[in-house]
């Protein structure tokens, strides 16, 4: 078994996680996706406005499948804030309910928290906003995941970023 | 009529969503294609192999979200198949189960119009690589209608 990047205690540099983002989640670099906080407890990152991820061109609003996107990569890196090391998990299931539509031209801002997990598996739930109004959610999640679905941590080899050698 | 209630119209009478899928930034931007299904009615999702789309470049495999995206997208583009609608039909919530680990190749995607009442829509979905009978998720979700 190859051995697992351990994660420094609370207070991760979020542009050490951003860098793993850009190598090891090419998805996340795709959409724009950018790391606004990581802390044991929680996890919040940012998904940019970009009218090229709009689901319905009568109104600009974002498809729901980029929302997906970004409530399940940050209840995923909640999960290894929560470990505290990079040992690849596997979502189990994911449920999301759209409270009201992403309005178009702004951020949304996704958070996860990690609040029960086991040897085998982790509890997630996620809740997305616009910055400006955090307690007016777009979406509420609640997701499970398997952890050490592979033995292989969730970064190409040989990635160098301080702080996680893969 | 709007432009776009216009092409979501023809996509239906035409049968070819090509139009339509084109029309929508975010089918475009994962490359999704439509076929039709082996039974009548029912329409197939492609989402083609593309490296942007890997969720674990270790492993490798695609993202989550990518995959909650797809059986989102297939649910839509059956809806407006099957309703009398112009407008796309607006998701309530999504429960998505994650079978087996997907590779970054071609995947495919169906959907099965479970209740269509009058405002609010049920709908099933699965994915799948090589084999349909080898899902790699599953998913069910709600769409208001009106």
């Amino acid at each position: 078994m190859s051995e697992i990047p351990q994660l420094s205690a609370d207070g991760i540099d979020p542009k050490m996680v951003e860098a793993m983002i850009r190598q090891g989640i090419p998805y996340c670099a795709a959409l724009g996706v950018e790391v606004i906080e990581v802390k044991r407890s929680h996890v919040t990152l940012s998904l940019p406005y970009n009218s090229d991820l709009v689901g319905d061109p009568a109104n600009g609003i974002l498809h729901g499948g980029a929302i997906t996107s970004l409530v399940d990569s940050v209840a995923g890196m909640a999960v290894f804030a929560a470990m505290q090391k990079l040992q690849a998990v596997a979502t189990l299931d994911l449920r999301i309910d759209y409270l009201k539509p992403a309005l178009a031209h702004k951020a949304v801002y996704a958070t996860a928290e990690c609040y029960k997990l086991t040897r085998s598996i982790a509890f997630v739930r996620a809740r997305a906003y616009h910055p400006d109004t955090p307690d007016d959610l777009v979406a509420n999640c609640v997701a499970t995941f398997m952890i050490g679905s592979s033995d292989k941590p969730p970064l190409p080899k040989g990635t160098k970023i301080p702080g996680v050698q893969a | 009529m709007s432009d776009f209630a216009t092409l979501i119209a023809e996509a239906r009478t035409k049968r070819d969503f090509a139009p339509f899928l084109a029309a929508v930034p975010y089918f475009r931007f994962l490359g999704l294609t439509v076929k039709a299904g082996e039974s009548e009615g029912e329409l197939i999702c492609v989402l083609p192999a593309d490296p942007k789309l890997i969720g674990n470049a270790r492993l490798p495999a695609l993202h989550g979200g990518v995959v909650g995206a797809l059986l989102e997208s297939v649910a839509i583009v059956q809806l407006i198949w099957s309703a009398e609608t112009d407008r796309i039909p607006k998701i309530i919530d999504l429960q998505v189960d994650y079978l087996r680990s997907a590779r970054p190749v071609e995947t495919f995607a169906r959907a099965i119009i479970t209740k269509h009442g009058r405002r609010v829509a049920n709908v099933r979905a699965e994915a799948w690589q090589d084999d349909p009978a080898r899902p790699v998720a599953a998913a069910h979700a709600h769409f208001l209608l009106a």
